[in-house]
């Protein structure tokens, strides 16, 4: 799973009919201590996240695991709200 | 499977209710000098690892296996195996 920060919402009237009355937000991966990496993407919201909350995400098949979102078009959902990460400092780079 | 060491954990207490009761950790997927592979990763614990272990850990919704029957819980990364030695012959 990634971690990401939510940097933004998806408005979109036009879409597949199971992803009617799903939250989509944009979120870019961040690293462990929250510094911002690589690409955005659109993410569909199962836990109520909002803008600036650090989420854990699921890609891929395992995304339409989440709450509701069985046999839903998604490759990303977020299913946590990340309160704290903690990191041996000993361990991994810096 | 990869082999990765745990760094760390992290805390969600609100999350998909599939979650409830399953550790998540911090991964650092190794090279085989042990050296630092790639992003690090969060993936669930099935096996009772901690932080400093060397793992390997499954990708894909393969890493939910370990938790059937009962949950079901949404995931793409878990840790399978504490690893006791590993060289390269």
């Amino acid at each position: 799973m990634l971690l990401a920060k939510i940097v933004g919402t998806v408005v979109a009237t036009r879409k597949d009919p199971r992803l009617v009355s799903n939250k989509l937000l944009v979120a870019r991966p961040v690293d462990p201590r929250g510094k911002a990496e690589g690409g955005y993407l659109v993410a569909v919201d199962t836990v109520d996240a909002g803008v600036g909350e650090t989420v854990l995400i699921v890609s891929g098949s395992s995304a339409r695991m989440a709450s509701g979102m069985k046999d839903c078009p998604v490759d990303a959902a977020i299913v946590g709200i990340i309160d704290a990460v903690e990191i041996d400092e000993s361990e991994g780079k810096s | 499977m990869q082999i990765a060491r745990v760094i760390g954990d992290v805390v969600a207490t609100r999350k998909d209710a599939q979650l409830n009761g399953i550790k998540l950790m911090l991964l650092q997927p190794l090279t085989p000098a042990r050296e630092p592979a790639g992003r690090p990763l969060v993936a669930v614990d099935a096996v009772g690892a901690g932080v400093g272990e060397e793992v390997f850990f499954v990708r894909g919704k393969e890493a939910s296996f370990p938790f059937y029957p009962g949950a079901e819980p949404p995931v793409d990364a878990g840790i399978v195996g504490i690893i006791d030695h590993w060289d390269l012959g």
